[in-house]
Parts: C-alpha cells; structure tokens; sequence
C-alpha cells in the first residue's frame, strides 16, 4: 500500500533527481531487490537441507540495511549482528561469499569457520556479525575512537534489534559513546519482536531505543524502516553529524520481518492479519511504485531484477559446486601467528 | 639499575611502551587522574595527556569492547579491569570476542590489546574482591595469559604483553603491588611462554606463578635449612603460552614435581602441568605430582582465615617434605 505520506513524499520531490537522485534511488532499489532474492534463496536453501546451522533473515528489512549502506563511504564501518546478511551483502559482498559461507562451504567468507551468524569482511568495511546480543555495541565505540584518536573521517555505524535495548552493554555503550563524543551511529531496528516475544511486553517505554535516548543525552529519533529514501536520508545527517566531531547518534528504524526469528521459528505468535498488514508497506513494493512515480520504466525495473536474479543464481550454482572446507583450516588463525600452539 | 617497587614498576612499562609507540593508549575506572586504586598508573595522565590515558564510566563491558574496537582498527590498547573478579561482568569479551574474532573470521581480524588487571587475595577484601581468576582465562583458545612475580618481570612481560599482537590478560597480584626488586636501566622486554628457573635445585621441582612465587622460595629455603632437600623453582609466568620444555626439563633432573597455586582447587593451571607431566614425563618421576592450592571455597575476608587458606612457606615445605620422606 502507498501511503498518502508515500505520495506526498512522491509529489514533494522534484522526481528522480531531488536530493537523492536518480543514480542514487535506482541503487536503493537494485540493494535492496538484491537483499530480498538472496536471503530468500538462503531459505529455499535452507528447505532443501543446503544451508546448514541458523540462519537470521532480514526479510521485509531491506529498507535500513540498503539506506544506510547506500549512505556510507568507502572505510565506514559497519558492525551487525547475527541477522547480519542483509547488512554485509549491502556494503558489496558478493552474493556467493555470504551464501557460501551459510552453506558452509569452502568458497564462504569464512570458508565456513564463522557460519551465518558470524559474517566478516573486512575489505568491505564489515567488522564482523555478533551473536552474543549487545556486544557489538561497544565495540563500535572502540572502532569510533580509533578514528577520533587518529584523527580519521570515518564513521562507525552498528545495527542491533529491539530486544537489544534491554541489555547492559547496550546502555554502556551509549553513555560511553556520548561522553566520548564518539563518531559512531547506532541503528536500532525495531522489528516488534525480540525473538519471540513482542518488544513491547517487556519494555518500559514504546519506543524500546528512542524512548532511552535522552538519558544519554541524544536525540530522540523514530523512522520509518521501510522507506529507503527515509533511512538513506536520515544515515546522511547523522554521517555528517559523526564526521563534523559533533558525536553519536541513535537512530530506532521501524520495521517488520517476514519470517521468523531464525529458522526453527515458524513465527506462530503474531496476531492473525499483522504479516499481511505489513507487506502492504513491504519496503521494496513502496520503492518500486515510488520509482514508477518518477517515471523509471517498468523495463528498467525489470532489468534491474533480472540482473540481481542472475546474480543470485549463478552465486546458487557457485556454491553448490563449491566444495567443503579442507580439514586443514582446522587449527589455523586461533593466534596471530596463524596456529594454535598454547606451549611448546 | 635501581631498586622498583611492582606498582612503580607497572607504571615504568606502561611508560615504556607508550613512549615507544604512539598507538598504545591506556584506558580504565579511575586510572588517569586518580592514578589507579593500588596507585600503580601514578602520573601517566599528566605524562601523556588527556587523550591517551582516559578515564572510563564503571562499565566494564564498555571499556573492554571499546578496547577490541579500538584493538580492531589499528590502536594497541592497554584496558585495567580494576579487580579480576570484575571479569565476570565483562567476561563476554574475554570468552567469546576477543579470542574468537579472529578465528571465526578465517585470520581477517586482530586483536591486539592488553587486558591488565588486580589479581589475588591477602587484601582481606572478601570472596568477590581477592579472587585468583588466571584459570578462567587459561581455558580459552585464542587468550594469552601472563601473570609476573617481581618487578622486572612486570616491565619486560608487559612490554612484550603490549608488542604481542594477540589479546593478553596481564594479571598483577595485588600483595604484590608494594614488594621491591632491582631492575635495570633502559628499555627491558621479555618474552611471553617463558617460565624462569629462580632457584636451581636436584630434589624436587617447585612450580609457581605471581605471590605464590617468593612463597615457593621461601619454602625452597627452608626445606634446605631444615631437611636439607634441595628444590627447583620455577616461576611459571605464563600460563599461554605454557614453557611445558622448562617445567618438563626441570622434572627429569629432580624427579618430583609440585605446584603451588592460589586458585582454588577444581581446574586450576597446575592440573593441566601435572597432566602434562603424567603424560609427558611420567618415567622421569619418583613419585605422585602433587598440587598445593588454596581449597575448593570462596575466599574468606578476615585475616585470620585467609591467612589459612592459602599456601604458605610453611605449609608448602610441609607438603614437600612430606611427601620426599614419607
């Protein structure tokens, strides 16, 4: 459903090339129809037993991961967590290095020593995926001090979900980053379920990171998480707020994921009617009708998944030809002289 | 060369390496303006400013992150966790980031940085401020964990501690932040998983790490004086990496092997050498390996009590003698 905000926003814009511009939406676009084809080919995967462990889809997501990747400079950093695909794939890893690696084969990213929750890369600015809720959060500080000590421009940005809010590390890193004045953004992706659990039956507050924000002395923000022009936007000011040495920033995206937690979770505790309510305002439904608004062709849409859709498939065949990992991985890069040895 | 104390001694070698490298920043609860608590980071605020020695919020897991974040990207952290006891609150970062990023990463990752902290008991401060927690550490793949005895050794191990492009817990033992020793002029670096032959002997091979380690001299010396048995010590220094080549070359040339450890009983760092030996030494020993530790309770605060628990020389000699002369 296009909403009357969606059209007035539509209308608002002097078309494709408003501030964002045409270059910039049709990249939104292509990230996030990339983001979508290949975490739903991860769980078709998943179906016929090839991807193997957990697996955390961003599903119904893409708007945040493809807005504030779109947003980034190249040496940003970007710091997730173990539903982490979505935000690894949108600084530009190869389709086949993410599926590999949640098919645990030896083309994956970690040529299968990390697994789907764990995705690294750090040619791409992606500091690694956390399974351990919270932990990320000061990390990204450390990350944010660096730059600030050294003097470099980048920012640091760390993606974390609602259920993360209630947690220690969650609020020591805010505090510490705000007293720091650190370079770095936290993105809070408010998807209404921890895991299993609505966010709202065990917070204090609605608005689970937002509402917690001025007791660290911060804004006070709330998004729409399905609207990449609304994350693209909203990244860009709290960039330029970080890299003017004016500190972090907390920003809460609203969202709602179409599958389950992971994959054992079929997802039987949402009220009837709440998924299908929430396609409605399916990210990449709105930004394609959005598209179409300002004129691009449904041929250049078409091309556009079409070129994604080979993307994911070849990636598909790459990993399915690609073998396991040799055993000799095994015991290597425990330390950094590359071993294991712990005596001699 | 002049005579240190352990605490002037850590603030040398944090001095030390700072100095040398504009990358090593320093970072904890009351260690920049206050100086630490045991006083033992005296004056490296006003030494390096503001924006290299900092004060940090009581948030351990904030300052242990923001050292691996900073450790990630290019700095070469030193972190103080007031108390080792305090690792329990922090200690997702001990046991699940900083020794398994790198690995999970397939070798894209490092993680060079220094964890320092307060270890040990004999302050009478009760079971969750006295704590000897190297074991916890000891057990998880991907950690180096050093723990000096003297002076010297506190510049040399923490200067090779911060050189080290692994994480390091560096575990100083609070009793003995305010004994003395002689230490050269000039830089000093050590290397890690190297333990020290402090007293060379031929009846029995005494191993030992941080307070425990003047403790097993002092019984060394009295067991000669008394019984006229003669005892190796080794200073283990490094439980990862382990020196297994000193303490397996010192068993077979005495033939027995004892530890002293502060920790309490269950999983301490002497089973694994005594395993070790059992495994690797068994025909070079005369008889049963022998453990002497600080028993399987939480520590005590009162003086008399925590004086019983743990090892003393007298109770160390006793142990050793009796176990060579039945």
């Amino acid at each position: 459903m296009a909403t009357a905000k969606d059209r007035a926003q539509a209308k608002a814009g002097s078309g494709l090339n408003d501030d964002i511009g045409e270059q910039k939406r049709l990249a939104l676009y292509r990230s996030q129809v990339r983001l979508r084809e290949a975490e739903q080919r991860a769980y078709d995967l998943f179906l016929q037993n090839l991807v193997k462990g957990t697996s955390h889809l961003s599903l119904g997501q893409e708007a945040i991961a493809a807005g504030f990747a779109e947003a980034m400079q190249k040496g940003d950093l970007s710091f997730c967590t173990y539903r982490g695909h979505a935000h690894t794939l949108a600084r530009g890893v190869p389709v086949e290095k993410v599926l590999g690696e949640l098919m645990q084969r030896d083309n994956g990213l970690m040529r299968g020593k990390g697994g789907s929750m764990h995705l690294t890369s750090e040619e791409h600015g992606v500091m690694g995926s956390y399974a351990i809720i919270g932990a990320h959060l000061p990390i990204a500080c450390g990350a944010a001090w660096r730059a600030q000590y050294k003097g470099d421009k980048d920012v640091s940005v760390c993606f974390f979900g609602d259920g993360t809010t209630n947690i220690g590390a969650f609020h020591e890193a805010l505090n510490f980053a705000a007293v720091w004045k650190l370079p770095v953004i936290f993105v809070c992706e408010n998807n209404l379920y921890m895991e299993y659990t609505p966010i709202a039956d065990v917070t204090a507050v609605p608005h689970p990171a937002a509402d917690r924000a001025g007791s660290y002395g911060l804004e006070r923000i709330v998004i729409d998480g399905n609207d990449a022009d609304e994350c693209y936007r909203t990244a860009q000011k709290a960039f330029a707020k970080a890299r003017a040495g004016e500190g972090p920033s907390l920003i809460e995206c609203m969202t709602y994921r179409h599958s389950g937690h992971s994959r054992a979770d079929p997802a039987k505790y949402r009220p009837e009617g709440e998924l299908e309510k929430w396609k409605l305002r399916d990210p990449i439904k709105i930004y394609r009708e959005r598209l179409k608004q300002f004129g691009v062709s449904d041929a250049d849409i078409a091309a556009i998944d079409a070129s994604v859709r080979k993307e994911v498939d070849d990636a598909t065949e790459a990993c399915k030809a690609a073998p396991n990992p040799p055993l000799d991985i095994l015991t290597t890069d425990v330390y950094a002289d590359g071993g294991w040895a712990w005596r001699n | 060369m002049a005579e240190l104390s352990y605490r002037d001694a850590v603030i040398r070698g944090i001095a030390q390496e700072m100095k040398r490298d504009p990358d090593v920043v320093f970072l904890g609860e009351d260690v920049a303006k206050a100086g630490g608590v045991f006083k033992a980071t005296v004056g490296l605020y006003e030494q390096f400013g503001p924006l290299r020695v900092r004060d940090t919020p009581i948030s351990e897991q904030a300052i242990l992150g923001a050292a691996m974040g900073a450790a990630m990207t290019g700095l070469k952290p030193i972190a103080e966790i007031m108390f080792s006891d305090f690792f329990a609150v922090c200690f997702d970062y001990i046991a699940n980031e900083f020794p398994k990023s790198r690995y999970m990463s397939n070798g894209q990752t490092k993680c060079p940085l220094v964890v320092r902290t307060g270890n040990g008991a004999g302050s009478r401060f009760g079971a969750q401020h006295s704590q000897s927690v190297e074991n916890w550490c000891m057990m998880i793949p991907g950690l180096k964990v050093v723990a000096p005895s003297s002076p010297i050794d506190v510049i040399g191990l923490l200067a090779a501690s911060v050189r080290d492009p692994d994480p390091v817990i560096f575990l100083e033992h609070k009793s003995l932040y305010a004994t003395k020793g002689e230490v050269p002029d000039g830089e000093i670096v050590d290397t890690l998983g190297t333990a020290k032959i402090l007293r060379s002997g031929k009846d029995a091979t005494i191993c030992a790490l941080a307070l425990m380690v003047p403790r097993a001299l002092a019984a060394a010396e009295k067991l000669k004086a008394e019984h006229g048995i003669d005892c190796e010590v080794v200073d283990v220094r490094s439980l990862v990496p382990l020196d297994t080549q000193t303490i397996l070359g010192s068993v077979a040339k005495t033939h027995r092997l004892f530890t002293v450890e502060e920790n309490p009983r269950l999983c301490g760092w002497g089973a694994e050498i005594v395993s070790i030996a059992a495994d690797e030494g068994f025909y070079d020993l005369d008889g049963p390996p022998v453990r002497i530790t600080t028993p399987h309770i939480p520590l005590p605060a009162a003086d008399i009590l925590e004086d019983i628990v743990l090892p003393t020389p007298d109770r160390i000699a006793e142990r050793v003698s009796r176990s060579l002369q039945g």
